[in-house]
C-alpha cells in the first residue's frame, strides 16, 4: 500500500509538473492538490476502470453543491465548456484546465468560455432562440399576463439593441467580445456560469467531510499572492485528508507530502 | 323677449303653434321674469300700459269669472273690462274656457287676480302666442332671426308725424321689451352654462363602464346595457340624425337586476328616461317620461335600488375630484411590486397615447366630465384580481394613499416635456369594443370624438406628453423588479444607454420607483448588479431632486457599508455616488454619523506611484481618488473636516498631494481648501509642507486645480510664516502669472485673494513689486464680479502701504475706478476700497485726484453704513484726506450734517470704529472752526466717557483727539470736570509707547488749567512724566516737559500765593 502511495504521488507529481506548464494559471503544487481532488472525487465512482473522468453527473454535482449553480442548461453547458474531446467525461487534463479559466482566467478567457457557453449549439453565434432559451426563466412570471413571453422576448431584444453590432440578429463571438469590452458585467449576460467573486475563496465541499478552499480571486489578495495561492493549496489538501507540507514560493525547500488515504 | 323666446326657451317639439314649455330650470326663470315684468308694468310705465295691442293675446284660461272683482262687468261666466279702447272694445274679454287680452294694464291686473296660478296663466299665453311681440305691435314686429329693423321703421314713422304721441309710446313700449329679453337672454345663458352638457365620448366612457359592471357574477349590478343600434355616425352619435338636431346621442336600454328594463335617451342636455324605443320610427317614444340627470349612473341610481346600493360599494374614488389617469397607472405600477400585474406591459405600452390624451381631456376647464374617470377607477377595482382577495379597508387605504401620491407626482410630471411618440394610434384600435374587462375598458375609455380631433392637434402644438423614454424606463424598471441576476444586469446595462445626465430620464427612474430597487439592489450579495446599479446612481445622483431622494431612501447608509466592500469597483463607485449625493447637509451628516468619513479617510490609503502602474494598482488610485472625491463634497461641513481629521486624513491628503495625476490632485486640493477654513487645517499644511506641493501646482495647466491651489494658499496665506513660505517656495511669481486668467472669474478671484492675503507681508510687496503685479491689479479693478473686486482692491489696500506703490496706482490710473466703487454695497469689498484710498490718500498726488473725484464725500458718507467695519475703515480712510486735501477746513464744512454724524459715531460700542473716528476728530479739530462745530455737538464729554478704556490703540487716538480738542474756549476745563484727566493719567503706564506720545501732548493741553494739574499731581503724573522726559521721541520729550512745566509754575504761583 505504501508502495501504491510511492507510486501514486510519484505520477501525481510528475503529471502536475506537466500540467501546471501546459496550464497559465496554477503552480504545481495547486495543479498536484486538484489532481489529487479529482482522484479523490473520482474514487467515488463505482467503475473506475471504465470511466476516463468525471461523468456528467459528477461534474454537476460540484457545480451545483460548490459554485451555487442552478440552472441545469447551463451546468450542462459548463460541462461541455470543460469537455473538450466530447467523450461526455471530463479528464484530469481538461479539469485542470477547465479550473484554470473557471477559477483564474482573464478577461479574454473568460469571454470565449462564456460565449462557448451561450452557443448553445456550437455555431459560432448566440441566435435570438437560444437566447431566448437561456433567459426564459430569468423573469418572474405573472399569472395575469395575456403572453407570459413577452417580458422575455422584451429581454432578448433588449440585449440584441446592446450587444449586436453589426445587426443580424444574433451574436457573433466579435458581438460578444465588443460588448462585453464596453461592459464587464455582461460578460455573463444569459446566465452565471462563473464562480461568484464575492469570497476570497469559497469552501469546497464535497460531502463527507471533505471540503476544499479554491481560490479564483486572482489579485484580489492584499498580501503577496504567491503565499496566498500555497495556503489555500495547503488548505485543500488538509481538507481532502492530504497532508501537504510545503515551502515557501522559490522552492528552497520543498515539503512533504503525505497522503492520508 | 321674442329671442329670448324662441332661442332659450325650451319647447317640446320644434314645431311652432302647438308646443309646450317643457318644465325645467331654465324655463322656470324665464317665465319668473316675465311675470315679474308685467306685474310691474302698469305701475312703473302707466303710459305704455294703456297702449291698445294692435291684435289680443288670446289663450285658455284657467281663471274664472269669479275671480275678477271690480272693474269689470261680470255677466255668467264671460268678462269684460270697464277699460275699452277708442272704439268701445273692452280691454279684456273673457269668454271660458278664452281669453283675449288687449293690453300690458290689463295683463299686469290679471297676474295679480290670478294669484297662485299666475306661472301656469304666463305659460298658457305664452304658449299660445309664440310671438307676443308681432302681436302687441303689429306683425312688422315679429321676431326674425339676424337683423332687427323693427326700431328703425319705427323711427321713419315718427318723423312722418303722423300719430305722433302714439308712436312714441309703440317706440317706449318696444325699447322696453327688447330690454326684458335681453335680460332673460343673458339669465337663462347662466343658466345653461351651469348646466351639464355630455359628449358622446362621454356617455360612450359611460356605457363602456356600466357594461363591465355586467360581466361579474356575484358584484353584477345590472343585467344588460345595450345600445338600439349598432350603427355609430362619425361625430359619435347612434340616433337618427333628425333627432341628432334635438342633441340626443344615443338610446339604451339598460336592464337592472330589480327593475323593468329602462329605455333611455342620452342627449347633450342630459340622460332620461323615453317612451320606450326599440326601432327607429316610433314618433312618440322619443317624448320624455322623467327628469333630466346628468349622467347615466345618476339616473341608474335613482331608478333602480339595487344598481345604488352596489355602486356605492365600490363608490371609494367617486369623490374625489378630477383624478386623472395617472391615478391609474400608479396602481398598475404599485400593483407590480406585489407581484400582480394586471396585464401585460405591452399592452399598456399602446395604451400610452390614450392615457396621455385623456389626461389632457381631463385637463381641459369645464369639468363636464368631472366623475367619469373615478368611475373608471372603481371599475379597474372591480376587475383586478387581487382586490377581490384584499379586504375593503385596505384597499381602501391604499387607494386613498395612491391617490396622495398621484397628486405629488402629477405635478412632478409637468416638468416633463417634449415628446417623440408615435403620431397618433391607429384609428381601428378605438373601434374594437372594450366590454372584455377592467384592463381593457380603461384602455379604451376615450373613443373617437371631436374632443379627439381636438386633442390630436392639440398635442403636436404643446408638448407635454411624458416621453417614450419615460415607458422604457418604466419597462426596464419592472424587469430589475422581476428578473433574476441574469435579467436585472441585462436591464442594468440597458438602462445605462439612455441619456442618464438628462433630467427627464433621471426623473423618470426616480418617478416609476426605480430609486427604491436601484437602492434594495445594493443590499443584495449580488457584485454584479451592486456595481450595476451603483454606476446608474453615480450618474443621475447628479440631479439634485435625485441625490435628496436617494438620501431619502437610506442610499448613503448602504453605500458607506460597501466602502467596506473587497471588491475594489464597488468600492470606488460607492465612494464616487457618494460624493455626488453628499451635496446638501443632511446627506453629509448622515455620511458622517454612519461612519463614512472613517472608511472614505481608509480609502485614501494606497501608494500612488508615479512609475507606471499595474491594473490593481491603478484601481488602488482610483478607489482613492473617488474617496477624495467624496471627502471633497463632504468636507463642506465643519464637523466633517474635524472627522476627517480626527481620522487621520491630513497626512494621507499631503501624501496623495505629491501624485502626479491631475484628476487625483483636483479632489485632494479641492478638500484641503475647503477644510482651510479650519485653523488647525492651516497649521497642518504649513506643517506637512504642504505648501510646497501647492506651489508646485500652481504651475500647472489646469485652470480648475490651479484654482484651488491659489484657493488653498488665500486661504493658509492668513498666517505670516505661511506667507513667508510661499515666498520662499517661489509661488509669488506664478501668482502673478495665473492674473493673466481674467476670463476664468472663479480662477482670478482665488489669484487675487492668494495676492491679497500674500501681500499682508511687506517682503511679498516687495516681491510683487518686481513682478509688476500692481499694474495688472489695477487693470482689474473694472468689469469685474464682486468677489475678484475685493480681493483686488484688498490686494491693492495692501500694495499702497508702500510708497511706491501709491505712486504706481495713481499712474495706472488706479484711483479713478477705486473711488468709483465707494459707490458700491458689498461691504466686504467697501472695506477693502476704503482702506485702499485710505493708503493712497497718503500720497499729495493721489489726495488731489480723489478730492477732485469727490471721494472724501463718498467716505463721509460711508460713515452712514450700517456695518461697522465699513465705518470704520471709511473713518481711518478719511484722516490721511483730512490732513493732504487743500482747504481740507472749509470742504469738512462743506458736507452738510456731517460734522454731527461723525460726532455721533462716538457712540459706538466697536472699538475699532471709537478708535478711527477718535483718530479722524484730531485731524477735524486741528481747523478751529471745525472745532467749535463738534464742540457744540458735544465732542467732549462723549470723549471724556471713553477715556476708562484699556484698548491701547483706541488710548492713543483718544489721548490725540482730547489733545486737539482743548485747543477751543473752555474744553479743557470741561474735560476736567468730565473726569477724563485720571484716566488719561494712567495711559501714561501702558506699554505702547505711541500711547505715551498722545497723552503727553493731551495732558500737556490739559495742565494748562490748574484744576487739572491738580488732579494729574494727586494722580501722580509727575513721576511718570519724568520718565518720559528722558525718553528718546522729542515729541514725547517735550509734550512732557511741557507738563511738568506747567505743573510747577502752578505749584510755584500757589506757593507765592501763601507765602506772599
Amino acid at each position: 500500500m505504501a508502495e501504491m502511495s510511492a507510486m501514486n504521488r510519484k505520477l501525481i507529481q510528475n503529471l502536475a509538473e506537466t500540467l501546471s506548464k501546459q496550464v497559465k494559471h496554477f503552480n504545481k503544487t495547486e495543479a498536484e492538490c486538484l489532481i489529487r481532488l479529482f482522484n479523490g472525487l473520482l474514487g467515488d465512482q463505482s467503475d473506475r476502470r471504465v470511466g476516463n473522468g468525471l461523468d456528467r453527473g459528477k461534474f454537476r454535482n460540484i457545480l451545483h453543491n460548490t459554485f451555487g449553480m442552478t440552472d441545469d442548461m447551463i451546468m450542462d453547458r459548463v460541462f461541455r465548456a470543460f469537455d473538450k474531446d466530447n467523450d461526455s467525461y471530463v479528464s484530469v487534463k481538461e479539469w485542470i484546465e477547465g479550473l484554470s479559466i473557471f477559477l483564474r482566467g482573464t478577461l479574454d478567457e473568460k469571454i470565449k468560455y462564456c460565449f462557448d457557453v451561450y452557443d448553445l449549439n456550437g455555431d459560432g453565434y448566440i441566435s435570438r432562440e437560444e437566447m431566448f432559451h437561456m433567459l426564459k426563466n430569468s423573469l418572474i412570471r405573472q399569472p395575469t399576463e395575456e403572453d407570459p413571453d413577452e417580458g422575455i422576448k422584451d429581454l432578448v431584444e433588449i440585449t440584441l439593441k446592446k450587444m449586436d453590432h453589426d445587426h443580424d440578429s444574433r451574436l457573433s463571438y466579435a458581438d460578444f467580445e465588443k460588448a462585453v469590452r464596453d461592459e464587464n458585467l455582461l460578460l455573463e449576460a444569459f446566465g452565471t456560469c462563473l464562480p461568484d467573486a464575492k469570497n476570497l475563496a469559497l469552501e469546497l465541499s464535497l460531502g463527507h467531510d471533505a471540503h476544499v478552499f479554491l481560490s479564483w480571486t486572482r489579485g484580489r489578495s492584499p498580501a503577496n499572492e504567491e503565499d496566498h495561492k500555497v495556503e489555500l493549496s495547503r488548505q485543500l489538501g488538509e481538507k481532502l485528508g492530504l497532508c501537504i507540507l510545503v515551502s515557501a514560493p522559490g522552492g528552497a525547500k520543498l515539503g512533504k507530502l503525505w497522503v492520508g488515504r | 323677449m321674442g329671442v329670448a323666446l324662441t332661442r332659450a326657451a325650451q319647447w317640446t317639439t320644434a314645431s311652432s303653434g302647438t308646443g309646450k314649455l317643457e318644465i325645467t330650470p331654465v324655463n322656470e326663470s324665464l317665465l319668473k321674469e316675465i311675470l315679474e315684468f308685467v306685474e310691474q308694468f302698469s305701475s312703473r310705465h302707466p303710459q305704455e300700459a294703456k297702449h291698445v295691442f294692435k291684435e289680443p293675446l288670446q289663450w285658455t284660461t284657467s281663471l274664472e269669472a269669479s275671480d275678477f272683482k271690480t272693474e269689470y262687468d261680470i255677466s255668467g261666466p264671460t268678462v269684460k273690462s270697464h277699460e275699452t279702447d277708442k272704439d268701445g272694445h273692452p280691454m279684456l274679454q273673457l269668454t271660458p274656457p278664452s281669453i283675449s287680452v288687449h293690453s300690458f294694464s290689463q295683463l299686469s291686473k290679471i297676474v295679480q287676480l290670478a294669484t297662485d296660478k299666475r306661472l301656469k296663466e304666463v305659460r298658457a299665453c305664452l304658449e299660445a302666442n309664440r310671438d307676443p311681440v308681432a302681436k302687441m305691435l303689429g306683425p312688422s314686429f315679429a321676431t326674425v332671426e339676424g337683423e332687427d329693423s323693427s326700431v328703425l321703421r319705427l323711427l321713419e314713422k315718427v318723423k312722418e308725424g303722423d300719430q305722433a304721441k302714439e308712436t312714441e309710446i309703440k317706440v317706449k313700449l318696444i325699447i322696453l321689451l327688447q330690454q326684458l329679453d335681453t335680460q332673460l337672454l343673458s339669465n337663462s345663458l347662466k343658466l345653461i352654462s351651469q348646466e351639464v352638457r355630455l359628449s358622446p365620448a362621454a356617455v360612450k366612457n359611460d356605457v363602456e363602464l356600466l357594461k363591465s359592471f355586467c360581466s361579474e357574477g356575484e358584484k353584477r349590478v345590472l343585467t344588460s346595457v345595450q345600445y338600439t343600434s349598432d350603427y355609430e355616425f362619425t361625430n359619435g352619435c347612434r340616433t337618427p340624425p333628425w333627432r341628432q338636431v334635438h342633441g340626443e346621442i344615443c338610446y339604451l336600454v339598460i336592464k337592472p337586476c330589480d327593475t323593468q328594463p329602462l329605455h333611455i335617451t342620452c342627449s347633450t342636455a342630459g340622460v332620461f328616461l323615453n317612451g320606450g324605443i326599440r326601432q327607429e320610427g316610433e314618433e312618440n317614444s322619443y317624448d320624455r317620461t322623467s327628469d333630466v340627470y346628468k349622467d347615466l349612473v345618476t339616473l341608474l341610481k335613482s331608478k333602480s335600488p339595487h344598481f345604488a346600493e352596489n355602486i356605492n360599494k365600490q363608490d371609494f374614488a367617486v369623490q374625489e375630484e378630477l383624478p386623472t389617469q395617472k391615478v391609474q397607472h400608479v396602481e398598475l405600477v404599485d400593483a407590480e411590486e406585489q407581484g400582480q400585474p394586471q396585464r401585460s406591459y405591452e399592452h399598456q405600452e399602446k395604451n400610452v397615447h390614450e392615457k396621455a390624451r385623456q389626461q389632457l381631456v381631463q385637463n381641459k376647464p369645464g369639468g363636464k366630465k368631472k366623475l367619469e374617470p373615478s368611475l373608471k377607477w372603481k371599475n379597474l377595482g372591480l376587475a383586478s384580481p387581487y382586490d377581490e382577495a384584499d379586504d375593503k379597508k385596505s384597499k381602501k387605504n391604499a387607494v386613498s394613499e395612491r391617490f396622495a401620491e398621484t397628486q405629488e407626482k402629477m405635478q412632478k410630471k409637468a416638468d416633463f416635456s417634449v415628446s417623440s411618440l408615435p403620431g397618433r394610434q391607429s384609428s381601428d384600435k378605438t373601434k374594437t369594443p372594450g366590454g372584455v374587462g377592467g384592463a381593457d375598458d380603461f384602455s379604451e375609455s376615450s373613443s373617437e370624438s371631436e374632443e379627439d380631433e381636438e386633442q390630436s392637434e392639440r398635442r403636436t402644438e404643446s408638448n407635454t406628453d411624458l416621453p417614450s423614454e419615460y415607458w422604457q424606463i418604466q419597462k426596464l424598471v419592472k424587469y430589475l423588479k422581476g428578473g433574476n441576476q441574469t435579467a436585472t444586469v441585462i436591464a442594468l446595462c440597458s438602462m445605462r444607454d439612455f441619456n442618464l445626465a438628462q433630467e427627464t430620464c433621471q426623473l423618470a427612474i426616480r418617478d416609476v420607483g426605480g430609486l427604491e430597487v436601484l437602492i434594495n439592489l445594493l443590499d443584495t450579495e449580488e457584485i454584479k448588479c451592486k456595481i450595476g446599479s451603483l454606476k446608474i446612481l453615480k450618474e443621475i445622483s447628479r440631479n439634485s431632486q435625485i441625490r435628496r431622494a436617494i438620501a431619502d431612501l437610506g442610499g448613503l447608509q448602504t453605500m458607506v457599508k460597501i466602502l467596506d466592500s473587497p471588491d475594489k469597483d464597488l468600492k470606488y463607485l460607492a465612494a464616487e455616488t457618494i460624493a455626488n449625493v453628499a451635496k446638501f447637509r443632511r446627506a453629509r451628516r448622515t455620511v458622517r454619523q454612519h461612519g463614512g468619513i472613517k472608511r472614505l479617510v481608509e480609502l485614501l490609503d494606497c501608494v500612488p506611484d508615479s512609475a507606471a502602474l499595474t491594473e490593481e494598482q491603478e484601481k488602488d488610485v482610483e478607489v482613492a481618488r473617488c474617496g477624495a472625491l467624496a471627502l471633497w463634497s463632504c468636507s463642506k461641513s465643519t464637523r466633517n473636516k474635524e472627522a476627517i481629521r480626527k481620522a487621520g486624513g491630513i497626512p494621507l491628503l499631503a501624501r496623495l498631494l505629491k501624485s502626479p495625476h491631475e484628476n487625483m490632485l483636483i479632489p485632494v486640493v479641492g478638500t484641503l481648501q475647503e477644510c482651510a477654513s479650519e485653523r488647525s487645517y492651516r497649521i497642518a499644511i504649513q506643517t506637512e509642507g504642504m505648501i510646497e506641493d501647492l506651489v508646485k501646482n500652481l504651475n500647472c495647466d489646469n485652470h480648475e486645480l490651479q484654482m484651488h491651489c491659489a484657493s488653498a494658499i488665500f486661504k493658509c496665506a492668513e498666517d505670516k510664516r505661511t506667507r513667508d513660505l510661499v515666498r520662499q517656495c517661489e509661488g509669488l511669481q506664478p501668482l502673478v502669472t495665473l492674473l493673466s486668467q481674467a476670463d476664468n472669474k472663479q480662477l482670478l478671484a482665488a489669484t487675487t485673494g492668494a495676492i491679497w492675503k500674500c501681500s499682508i507681508s511687506m517682503e511679498n510687496v516687495a516681491k510683487f513689486q518686481d513682478y509688476k503685479a500692481l499694474e495688472t491689479l489695477v487693470g482689474l479693478l473694472t468689469d469685474q464680479p464682486e468677489e475678484v473686486l475685493v480681493n483686488v482692491v484688498g490686494a491693492l489696500g495692501e500694495g499702497a502701504q508702500k510708497p511706491a506703490n501709491r505712486a504706481t496706482i495713481r499712474k495706472c490710473g488706479g484711483i479713478q475706478p477705486l473711488v468709483n466703487l465707494l459707490t458700491g454695497t458689498n461691504q466686504a469689498l467697501l472695506v477693502n476700497v476704503t482702506k485702499a484710498v485710505g493708503a493712497c490718500a497718503t500720497e499729495l498726488e493721489n489726495m488731489t485726484i480723489i478730492d477732485r473725484l469727490d471721494g472724501v464725500r463718498l467716505l463721509w458718507s460711508l460713515l452712514k453704513n450700517q456695518n461697522p467695519d465699513v465705518q470704520a475703515s471709511a473713518a481711518w480712510a478719511i484722516c490721511p484726506c483730512i490732513e493732504n486735501a487743500k482747504d481740507s477746513g472749509e470742504m469738512v464744512r462743506s458736507f452738510v450734517g456731517g460734522l454731527e454724524l461723525i460726532v455721533n459715531l462716538l457712540k459706538s460700542t466697536n472699538k475699532e470704529v471709537l478708535a478711527s473716528v477718535c483718530a479722524a476728530i484730531a485731524k477735524i479739530a486741528k481747523d478751529e472752526e471745525n472745532l467749535a462745530v463738534i464742540t457744540d455737538h458735544g465732542v467732549v464729554p462723549m470723549l471724556a466717557k471713553l477715556t476708562n478704556t484699556t484698548d491701547d490703540k483706541l488710548r492713543r487716538h483718544l489721548a490725540e483727539a482730547i489733545a486737539r480738542c482743548c485747543m477751543w474756549g473752555s474744553n479743557r476745563v470741561l474735560f476736567g470736570e468730565a473726569g477724563a484727566v485720571a484716566p488719561l493719567v494712567r495711559y501714561l503706564k501702558s506699554k505702547d509707547s505711541s500711547v505715551h506720545q498722545a497723552t503727553a501732548q493731551a495732558l500737556f493741553q490739559l495742565s494748562k488749567d490748574p484744576n487739572n494739574c491738580i488732579t494729574m499731581h494727586d494722580n501722580g503724573v509727575v513721576k511718570l512724566l519724568l520718565g518720559m522726559m528722558g525718553s528718546t521721541d522729542e515729541v514725547l520729550q517735550e509734550a512732557a516737559a511741557g507738563c511738568v512745566a506747567n505743573i510747577r509754575r502752578l505749584a510755584l504761583a500757589n506757593e507765592k500765593a501763601r507765602y506772599g
